[in-house]
């Protein structure tokens, strides 16, 4: 044995033991890994919340150092990037200027023209400052950031903003900083407006950088009231020089001195940016994101062959993300702080993790022997693959490894956390997966044991020891850890409680509703506190409602010192409420308030603007928008992001300029300005950027709606399920069909139980006013079906009626001996005979040697027997011969019961023209009257019903010993019998005054119904006939029934008949011949023989609008087209046989023995969708209209709308569910629902359904 | 089979006339085609942007109009010379006789497609001390890509005959002045190219086949229905 092999033989042990261990204590497991993930995940906490916000820290200017790159422990309070010198140090020199006094002979153009005329001199003056000290001569060229080129795509901002030189921005720029440009401008409004961008701009626009002032304060408009103009000289510095600054900053306030201004100036505030993501950055993040849901999407499509599909793939992809989260928490917690962009390495990291481990795990589970025991399967499903697994794993650590010493920093940081994320995710998989799996192949099995069992019921009891090579057979080679082991015991098939809570948590939608509430808090929180979001504005607005409240008296200053409201990170002790005092006039008068447009104060005095400083000044900046300083820098390809500037303190400067100056510098054409129309217009613009932005954004929603409402109805029609095959499928796996702990949602609908009957119905016929049901004890009962009572008993109760004299005898305890009956033929039965054949459509396992000590002391079965013989698929039973008898196996635990052929006499009777075919339709118990303790009675009477049908107030009952016998419903008296055919009938159609029989040979017998004397309800059923007098020998009355045979068809089929349907005045049979055969009714003329079926026909449909389907064994439907009989689609829908047909005016709903529902467009033949349905759920169909189809279940119905294929309901026939099935349904014309529910009938009525309907 | 059947003169019945058109085969080589140069344009677009971002850091409003306006015909040959590659390939491997299994499955196709946009992104995103760097951690990753996603001779071969060919050409157009990048340096570019340009053809030849596939079982489907 090679290192190797012993290796694999050990891991596989390993994994093995494992399997055992996850699969035997799920829950403690998934705690600990729970506890596991958030224990990991809690470093995470520290990480800040996604947001593109800037960051603020102030520090003193006096002891300012440029911070070091090392972190210093000390300082704690500074922020993790303040470390390294900043990008750039941002020097503002706020200038505030004003033309005063205000003459009434000056124009509006003289507010701004020579205010603004100044910045040249102060350019000047900046540019030839010199700071001379005894270390060097120092200015501004030396010390200010320099910057080349533009971007190129910037063309036309080239001749605005500075190049090659020193980053010095002001309004000068606009005029190359030349006086001369500026003097001849005869428009300087315009030649500013002519570089704003056309359309809404939310970002930082030319306007804002060269003022450094939002647009609205600057004043430099043509109806500005304070006529104060303010605006930025902005000094951006690629290194800090405390002294020149200082010096700078005492020479400009020499020259300019600001009396009231009280700006503190010991504050420096740094800005961090983050990560700034712009809409072509986003582009290739998206499509990464794109990529990988299709990853996860189609990796988790094909997880098969579990309970839940979803539930898997949403733990696959929480064992994935979780991961990562755990990596990045554990190298959190390690101190390796992430440098990476998480958002953009996170979809790659997911694709090297993969998904491939998990479906690995779930398909090898999946492959193991079904009838393991659950964590056996597990253990064996993870020691088959674990090999793989491994060897994949160290492939996949290799690469990684390989990708570790390429020594670049960002793939070595990158292969770091996939390293730990690999590990974290192996160690997911291993527990978390692997337990949720083995809860999932639990729920299955369960559910699968369900629907095995019927099919089991005529097996054998299992042989002693090792039944069958249990081994499961891995491909490379067996595992040395597969166990053989017994037959698992049959569990207890109520649901664990845990799943309780899950409805309930999807009943009120918990999960749902945090999630809501948990968006809108952070939304909310994000938009508080963005810079550009909701704090600004409700601080500008604040700080702007004062000024306007006082209107023009002038005195006050522009902006009433309220301060922002919410004080900067670095809590300025300035930036607090105070109102600052207005020095020169302090008492505005209120009735200044006058409306006139120069908003001249009211005692005609020259107004003087009054310049004054309040505390928003000292940080000017912060009313700009927070991607002012970014968008600045990025013109020269210079990125602020996750890196940080300095703002140093403001200098301000304060200018007040003579109204001769004015006028001297006026251009002449500023005199042909108007002056301004009125006062309202003033705040206009900004205001209509408010309307304009939510009016568009309020179009682009509905935009979105209505796109969103067409891309729906386009996409999501009825042909959704068009080409796919899987696709439109529906699981029903989540309804809780069973006990599930899951109480139904509350519904107005309740059944009706109609209690009655001592054995489980047989046949079921109504006619919309009445219903009528035969047990297997040979009781028919009539029903109202509006008010579920019980009209007539037939035979009465006591009394019987004997045989050869047809007359009513009294019979003591029919019903007790009907249910006592099964006992007492299970120990009557000779061993050895025939064993007849009640396996519901399975291979059978036919047992030739009963085992009569088994027969004793059996329970009452009869509930359990299934009758449902029309899902059976006779194909087999071709082989066997006719035998009458049956064995019911297996239905509960190893129990089974087996029935002898009753009495020789009984199988004597039967005069049997049949030589090959064996009954189609065995209706076995109906011999249960007949048996040995009875004796005497003849079968003549005593044959069971095999087939009901009831028109009017007549029952037509077909015996299996080929009676036909007519029996009024309401009086409960026999009308007339018809003993010509000797087979049994084993289908009736009842149409009109025509009776049509199909045999057991498979001959087709026509009768004709002729009344004498009309009845009242018979009245519609035409003229009557030939007046023959009923055969019955005992009854007579003076109603006179006859009931004639017209026709017999000898061998209408080759073999035996299985459906026999009428309408429309046809006659359609269905046989194990594999062929379809329509007949006229009037003159029972063969029109048509269909051919297409590779099987035996085993249901079929036909309606009034002719349309006729069909369905085999084989799984394929046809549609055909009686009139002409050709056949107009041909589709294979189901794995085994069609159990039921039904057809709406659109669509054909069909569901077979794989518990499938389909629903087929009629005139295409492309399936819409299909329903998977609880397995055992049984084939039932029915339409109610032409959206509502109701299926029976197990001790349910549940309705399904047709369109969509939603469940709309399911309603609860009974307390109890122990698998009783329903297995007839039958729909009446008021909508109610009429199921066999075991020897009970149930009554749904709709009456909500119908009123939607309407 | 129907012997019953009268008339015969509609299309197929037993199929819908969307499934009709489905098989048809020229019509479904016409829409690979398509899907494979729309994939190929969008790719193009997208990994232009990645490529772009290396040297413009922070986008200016202007920027992302200037790149598409710029070289126009780049997602178009982009596009195109997928569409030839992706049908290429299965074309091969039927004409060599060995039918690629390796992984055929969707998701092993987006895992593809995924670490092929990875590659873009670490040649765009990551800061290499050298070229040489580079160009060998490029070409491992390349490397390493066929070999988890593709493993035949046959897709190794024509990657790297193709990448040759692409990266040729490129460089003449380069040389003739039609096309210029961002960054002018020379090694710089011809040392990532070859790299990505093999990655991208595994990538489309292995949505081709994936394609393909899909269109085999269609038809098999449709004999099988027959």
């Amino acid at each position: 044995m090679t290192v190797r092999e012993r290796l694999r033989e050990k891991i596989s042990a390993a994994f093995y033991r494992h399997g055992l261990l996850c699969a035997s204590y799920p829950v403690p497991i998934i705690l600990f890994t729970s506890a596991s993930i958030l224990a990991c995940c809690y470093p995470l906490l520290r990480l800040p919340l996604p947001g593109t916000g800037p960051v603020e820290f102030t520090t003193r200017v006096r002891d300012y150092t440029v911070p070091s790159h090392e972190p210093q422990g000390d300082l704690g309070e500074q922020p993790d990037w303040y470390r390294g010198p900043p990008v750039a140090y941002i020097q503002p020199v706020l200038v505030k200027a004003a033309v005063s006094p205000w003459d009434s002979t000056l124009v509006p153009v003289d507010v701004f023209r020579s205010p603004l005329g100044r910045v040249f001199s102060l350019l000047e003056e900046i540019r030839n400052h010199v700071h001379d000290d005894g270390s060097g001569i120092r200015s501004l060229e030396a010390l200010c950031l320099q910057v080349t080129d533009l971007l190129p795509g910037l063309r036309r901002m080239q001749r605005v903003l500075p190049e090659h030189g020193c980053l010095l921005v002001s309004p000068g720029n606009y005029w190359q900083n030349q006086r001369e440009l500026f003097d001849s401008d005869p428009d300087l409004l315009k030649t500013v407006h002519q570089h704003e961008p056309k359309g809404l701009h939310t970002s930082a626009t030319l306007r804002d950088l060269l003022f450094g002032v939002p647009v609205k304060h600057t004043g430099v408009s043509l109806y500005s009231r304070k006529r104060v103009v303010t605006y930025t000289i902005t000094m951006v510095l690629g290194s800090y020089d405390a002294r020149f600054l200082s010096s700078l900053r005492a020479r400009l306030r020499q020259l300019h001195p600001s009396v009231n201004c009280s700006l503190r100036e010991d504050h420096m505030v740094h800005v961090h940016f983050k990560e700034e993501i712009g809409m072509a950055e986003l582009i290739p993040l998206v499509t990464t994101y794109i990529i990988l849901f299709a990853y996860i999407y189609f990796s988790t499509r094909k997880i098969d062959m579990v309970k839940s599909k979803w539930g898997l793939a949403l733990a696959a992809v929480v064992t994935v993300l979780s991961s990562l989260l755990m990596s990045v928490g554990l190298c959190t917690l390690f101190g390796l702080t992430p440098t990476l962009n998480g958002g953009e390495i996170f979809p790659y990291l997911v694709v090297v993790i993969g998904l491939e481990n998990v479906l690995v795990l779930t398909k090898s589970v999946v492959s193991t022997p079904v009838d393991l025991e659950v964590k056996l399967r597990i253990a064996q499903g993870l020691s088959n693959e674990s090999w793989s697994i491994m060897k994949n794993m160290a492939t996949e650590l290799c690469i990684i490894l390989i990708g570790y010493f390429t020594l670049v920093p960002a793939i070595q940081e990158f292969c770091l956390f996939a390293v730990v994320g690999l590990v974290s995710d192996f160690f997911l998989q291993m527990f978390f997966f692997t337990t949720v799996l083995s809860i999932d192949i639990r729920r299955m099995e369960l559910a699968d044991l369900n629907r095995r069992l019927p099919a089991e019921a005529g097996m054998p009891l299992p042989k002693p020891g090792p039944l069958r090579p249990r081994e499961a057979p891995p491909p490379p080679r067996p595992s040395p850890h597969t166990i053989t082991l017994q037959t698992p015991a049959f569990r207890n098939l109520r649901l664990p409680k845990r799943l309780r809570v899950v409805y309930f948590l999807a009943r009120t939608r918990l999960a749902q509703r945090f999630i809501m509430v948990g968006t809108v808090i952070w939304i909310g929180i994000l938009a508080y506190t963005d810079p550009a979001g909701l704090r600004t504005y409700l601080a500008a607005q604040v700080s702007e409602q004062s000024p306007l409240g006082d209107g023009g008296a002038g005195g006050l200053p522009p902006h009433l010192g309220v301060a922002p409201v919410f004080p900067g990170p670095g809590g300025d002790p300035v930036g607090t409420l105070s109102v600052l005092p207005a020095p020169a006039e302090p008492t505005p008068l209120p009735e200044n308030q006058s409306q006139g447009h120069h908003g001249a104060p009211g005692e005609g005095v020259p107004l003087v603007p009054q310049i004054s400083w309040g505390a928003e000044d000292e940080e000017g900046w912060r009313r700009l928008s927070f991607r002012h300083w970014p968008s600045l820098f990025s013109y020269y390809n210079i990125t602020l992001a996750k890196r940080y500037i300095s703002i140093l303190p403001v200098i301000p400067i304060t200018l007040h300029l003579s109204p001769r100056e004015a006028i001297e510098t006026r251009h002449p054409q500023d005199t042909r300005h108007p002056p301004p129309p009125s006062l309202k217009t003033n705040d206009l613009p900004a205001d209509l950027t408010l309307y304009k932005v939510a009016a568009l954004g309020l179009a682009a929603g509905v935009l979105l709606v209505l796109l969103l409402f067409c891309l729906y109805r386009v996409l999501c029609s009825r042909n959704y399920g068009q080409n796919g095959v899987a696709h439109g499928r529906r699981r029903r796996g989540d309804l809780p069909c069973d006990d599930y702990g899951y109480s139904p949602p509350i519904s107005e609908i309740s059944p009706l139980l109609l209690c009655g009957h001592s054995m489980d119905i047989e046949c079921l016929a109504s006619d919309g006013m009445l219903l009528a049901s035969c047990c297997l004890a040979g009781q028919i009962r009539v029903w109202d079906t509006q008010t579920g009572d019980c009209l007539t008993v037939i035979p009465k109760h006591g009394l019987r009626r004997s045989s050869s004299s047809g007359c009513w005898e009294q019979r003591d305890g029919w019903d007790a001996v009907g249910v006592a009956e099964p006992e007492n033929l299970g120990g009557g039965t000779e061993p050895g005979g025939g064993v007849f054949d009640e396996g519901e459509g399975y291979p059978l396992r036919r047992r030739t040697t009963p085992r009569p000590a088994l027969f004793e002391n059996q329970p009452d079965l009869t509930p359990l027997i299934d009758t449902n013989f029309d899902s059976q698929p006779p194909s087999h039973l071709l082989l066997t011969p006719p035998r009458d008898g049956f064995d019911f196996g297996g239905l509960v635990e190893k129990a089974y019961l087996e029935h002898e052929p009753p009495s020789p006499g009984l199988t004597a009777s039967y005069p049997s023209p049949l030589s090959g075919p064996p009954p189609q339709r065995r209706r076995s118990l109906g011999y249960i009257q007949p048996p040995a303790p009875q004796g005497q009675e003849t079968p003549d009477w005593e044959s069971a019903v095999w087939a009901m049908e009831l028109r009017g107030n007549l029952i037509a009952a077909g015996r299996s010993n080929g009676k036909l016998e007519l029996w009024d419903a309401v009086e409960g008296s026999l009308r007339c019998s018809n003993e010509d055919g000797v087979s049994g009938i084993t289908a009736l159609a009842f149409l009109n005054n025509r009776i049509v029989a199909a045999r057991l040979d498979g001959s087709l017998d026509f009768f004709t119904v002729d009344i004498n004397k009309p009845l009242g309800l018979l009245q519609y059923r035409g003229p009557p006939g030939r007046s023959n007098m009923p055969p019955s020998p005992c009854y007579s009355s003076e109603d006179v029934i006859s009931c004639q045979l017209t026709r017999s068809v000898q061998c209408a089929h080759q073999k035996p008949i299985t459906v026999l349907r009428a309408a429309a005045g046809r006659v359609v049979t269905g046989s194990q011949d594999h062929t379809v055969r329509v007949y006229r009714l009037e003159d029972s003329c063969c029109l048509f023989t269909l051919q297409g079926h590779s099987g035996g026909i085993t249901a079929i449909y036909i309606d009034q609008t002719m349309v006729l389907a069909s369905g085999g064994q084989d799984g394929a439907i046809c549609l055909w087209d009686v009139l002409t009989g050709s056949r107009v689609s041909h589709v294979y829908g189901h794995r085994g046989d069609v159990t039921s047909l039904v057809c709406t005016t659109s669509c054909v709903i069909s569901s077979g023995l794989d518990d499938l529902i389909c629903i087929w467009d009629r005139s295409t033949g492309i399936k819409l969708y299909s329903i998977q349905q609880e397995v055992g759920c049984g084939a039932s169909l029915g339409v109610i209209s032409e959206s509502l189809l109701v299926t029976g279940g197990q001790g349910c119905v549940s309705f399904w709308d047709l369109n969509f294929g939603d469940l709309l309901q399911t309603v609860y026939l009974g307390q109890s569910s122990d698998g009783q099935g329903v297995r007839q349904l039958v729909v009446l014309n008021n909508a109610a629902i009429v199921c066999d529910f075991g020897s009970e009938l149930s009554l749904v009525y709709v009456p909500s359904v119908l009123e939607k309907l309407d | 089979q129907s012997t019953v059947r009268s008339g015969s003169g509609q299309t197929d019945p037993s199929r819908g006339p969307y499934i009709a058109v489905i098989t048809n085969r020229s019509t479904t080589l016409v829409i690979r085609g398509f899907m494979l140069f729309s994939i190929g344009v969008f790719l193009a677009l997208v990994l232009n942007l990645l490529q772009v971002q290396r040297n413009v850091t922070l986008f200016p409003p202007d920027v992302i109009s200037s790149i598409f306006s710029s070289a126009w015909w780049v997602p178009p040959c982009c596009g195109t010379a997928s569409a030839i590659i992706g049908l290429l390939y299965p074309c091969i491997d039927c004409r060599l006789g060995e039918p690629h299994k390796f992984k055929r499955e969707w998701s092993s196709v987006m895992r593809c497609v995924a670490v092929f946009v990875g590659i873009n992104h670490a040649s765009a995103k990551v800061d290499f001390a050298n070229n040489v760097q580079l160009s060998l951690t490029l070409a491992a990753l390349s490397i390493g890509l066929w070999w988890t996603f593709d493993r035949s001779r046959s897709g190794f071969g024509l990657g790297v005959v193709i990448a040759l060919l692409a990266t040729l050409s490129t460089q003449l157009l380069v040389y003739n002045g039609v096309f210029q990048y961002t960054s002018p340096d020379f090694l710089y570019i011809r040392s990532w190219l070859p790299c990505i340009f093999f990655a991208g053809v595994i990538t489309m030849g292995n949505i081709g086949r994936q394609l393909a596939l899909y269109e085999c079982k269609l038809m098999s489907e449709k004999t099988h229905q027959d």
